[in-house]
């Protein structure tokens, strides 16, 4: 099947692989606001992946101890922002933007020395006849185990926050912390455990740009894919399956522009590039026109911080 | 009144003694500043850049400062950094990127006693802006006889960063020269639309070689392309851009495109020092020594290797011009005549492509 010489199967093929960094770091980022914390430094802990499971790729020679260590390299970067955030109670906004900075730096510094290193590769998994079937063999069945599971990380959100107590409890301290806190749940504890799960997702998708998508290290690899990250958080209105529309349409619009160019189709390369975020705003528009914010399912507490003694 | 008359004349006085002293009788010290649009680490661009700050400090030692940023966005922020670096005494700036043209002349504007150099750019607006560039239309000429002859699918890839002269430029020398040894090669052009993005360098790579194309030059700064026609293990093959990226040399690096700054940049502090500094409109090229050709590995037959540096030879001797006619626009009207090179101002103006590419150039 082909549309302006573009073979179809191969182009969903490569917008999953190229949406994984920023639907992983925005699932992540989508548990840490529902749990009502605005944390904007996703770009800055997904830099701290990127390095962190580079060097631990590098080193131990295996991609999966890697991601283990991106996550881990994230998750001591949020520390920072935990700290600051839940304990002294600092601004949200300014020390999330801190916190993508200082990730920046570091990163910079952690990376001395890793420039032009060819990391261990992670292999497809082994589908056997599976990639055989016409289009759908392509599609589903020729990616490494971090797409598969990408998936499932949505898939688990989702049914964490809709069916089960954690997801219920998650939910009520984003949407009011006083409340949780009067009937006994512990909100800066659960704040803080929302955090570090949003880091290690944040991890995980900076390892897979430095480790699969790129595999190298330069300084400033992820080049703002955390900040997609948190634009995709908004356009799905805080729900879990249209966190993972939004990262193929924004992942998608890129492949299928660059793959138009190169199949040598004459569209505007500009409008395409666009789009996404025009989308955003569309979304934003309808879903925020006359009803407020709660039509547009913000968790009604996010950004704001919680004492006890209020 | 007079008061005000005083000061006014004084501050003139001032500086033209300052100015003065700057231009006639040379300086002990100089504080040479520099502006990256990517960070030191994407070994490409900037790191070349780069080394030719270390060369700077390397050749005047004491009688040199350096200092730079990386990261700076093309646009106001670059004017704010400009600002910033002018301000903290900086003497000489060089703003490494084509982008910074309108804020490099804004601030040249303000502050006529620092001397600004801008790379790839043609603007001149005031006395103290100078610009410099490369020929790196020569260096392309050779990548493009190489893709012409080691293409076995007959389609070759471009990876362009932004539509401008210096990028057509390179793609018009490549495709022509590749077609000059391969009649039936066809040219893919992608826009990224960024200097430096390495996931979507590698995107853009990726979705050329789904098109079939086996072998892609690149005009973005990082080693992305590289990393990812790596990943085919040997069935694509391609370029170091702007730096040698010899670290790929045992995968798909078959050549490279050197940029050597570091003559120019020691060149033109030596003559802030000595005295002898004029504004200059700078364009070497490999006979010059500011484009280089890396090594051509093994992976080429002897005989088109010994093909690529003939015509870098002929290129730096002077006897071969990569523009030499008879050529046509793509819209099928004449622009070189038969034997005719190009002149220099419609290179650097240049805004269409050969006949025989296909696509547009994005406006």
């Amino acid at each position: 099947m082909e549309i302006f010489g573009i073979n179809i199967a191969v182009l969903i093929a490569s917008l999953m692989v190229a949406s994984v960094p920023i639907m992983l770091a925005a699932i992540g980022e989508l548990v840490v606001e529902k749990a009502g914390v605005l944390n904007l430094g996703v770009e800055g802990m997904m830099i701290m992946g990127a390095i962190c499971g580079f060097i631990t790729a590098v080193h131990t020679g295996s991609p999966m101890v890697g991601f283990l260590g991106g996550a881990a390299g994230a998750m001591a970067l949020s520390l920072v922002f935990i700290l600051l955030t839940q304990v002294f109670l600092a601004n949200q906004v300014a020390t999330g933007l801190a916190l993508t900075l200082f990730g920046l730096g570091l990163s910079s510094l952690l990376g001395q020395g890793y420039n032009g290193i060819k990391p261990p590769r992670l292999g497809d998994v082994p589908f056997g006849p599976l990639e055989n079937i016409p289009f759908f063999g392509r599609v589903l069945f020729t990616h490494d185990i971090m797409v598969y599971a990408s998936i499932a990380i949505v898939a688990a959100v989702w049914a964490v926050l809709k069916y089960s107590r954690a997801g219920l409890i998650l939910r009520a301290v984003g949407e009011s912390h006083d409340a949780a806190h009067a009937l006994g749940y512990k909100v800066v504890r659960i704040r803080i455990l929302a955090i570090l799960f949003g880091a290690a997702m944040a991890g995980l998708g900076g390892a897979y740009v430095s480790l699969v998508r790129v595999p190298q290290w330069t300084d400033g690899i992820t080049a703002g894919a955390g900040w997609i990250a948190l634009a995709i958080v908004v356009f799905a209105s805080w729900k879990p399956w249209r966190v993972l529309i939004g990262a193929y349409l924004f992942g998608g619009i890129t492949v299928l522009q660059l793959n138009l160019q190169a199949a040598g189709a004459r569209i505007p390369v500009e409008y395409l590039s666009m789009s996404p975020y025009l989308i955003t705003i569309l979304v934003l528009v309808i879903m925020s026109s006359g009803r407020g914010r709660a039509s547009l399912n913000a968790p009604a507490a996010l950004g704001q911080n919680f004492h006890a003694s209020r | 009144m007079k008061r005000r008359h005083l000061l006014a004349s004084a501050a003139l006085g001032l500086g033209l003694t300052i100015a003065g002293g700057a231009f006639a009788a040379g300086m002990d010290h100089v504080k040479a500043c520099f502006v990256y649009v990517g960070p030191i680490g994407d070994g490409g661009w900037t790191f070349q850049h780069d080394q030719g700050r270390l060369a700077v400090e390397k050749e005047f030692g004491d009688k040199v400062e350096t200092a730079y940023q990386e990261n700076v966005p093309e646009g106001a922020d670059a004017e704010r950094v400009l600002t910033q670096m002018a301000l903290s005494g900086c003497n000489i700036i060089f703003t490494t990127s084509f982008g910074y043209m309108d804020a490099t002349n804004a601030v040249a504007a303000k502050f006529p006693d620092v001397k600004f150099e801008h790379a790839t750019g043609f603007k001149r607006d005031s006395a103290n802006v100078s610009t410099y560039n490369a020929r790196f239309y020569e260096g392309r000429a050779v990548e493009g006889l190489l893709a012409g002859r080691m293409t076995k699918t007959n389609k070759i890839g471009y990876i362009g960063s932004f539509p401008i002269p210096e990028v057509v430029m390179g793609i018009n020398s490549y495709y022509l020269n590749a077609k000059k040894v391969n009649p039936a090669v066809e040219l893919s052009v992608v826009w990224a639309f960024t200097w430096f993005d390495p996931a979507k360098e590698a995107d853009a790579a990726k979705a050329l070689i789904d098109q079939g194309v086996d072998v892609i030059a690149s005009h973005t700064d990082s080693t992305a392309v590289l990393a990812e026609a790596a990943k085919t293990e040997g069935k694509v093959i391609g370029f170091g851009q702007a730096s040698d990226m010899a670290e790929y040399k045992d995968g798909p690096r078959i050549s490279s495109i050197i940029d050597n700054w570091g003559p120019y940049y020691v060149k033109r502090v030596g003559a802030l020092l000595d005295g002898s500094y004029e504004q200059a409109d700078a364009w070497e090229g490999i006979a010059g020594g500011e484009v280089l050709i890396g090594d051509i590995t093994d992976a080429v037959p002897a005989e088109v290797k010994a093909e690529a540096e003939g015509l870098r030879d002929a290129i730096a001797a002077g006897t071969y011009h990569p523009f030499t006619g008879p050529i046509k626009k793509q819209d099928g009207s004449d622009w070189l005549a038969e034997g005719q090179t190009a002149p220099d101002g419609d290179l650097l103006g240049m805004s269409f492509y050969v006949e025989g590419i296909t696509g547009e150039i994005p406006k």
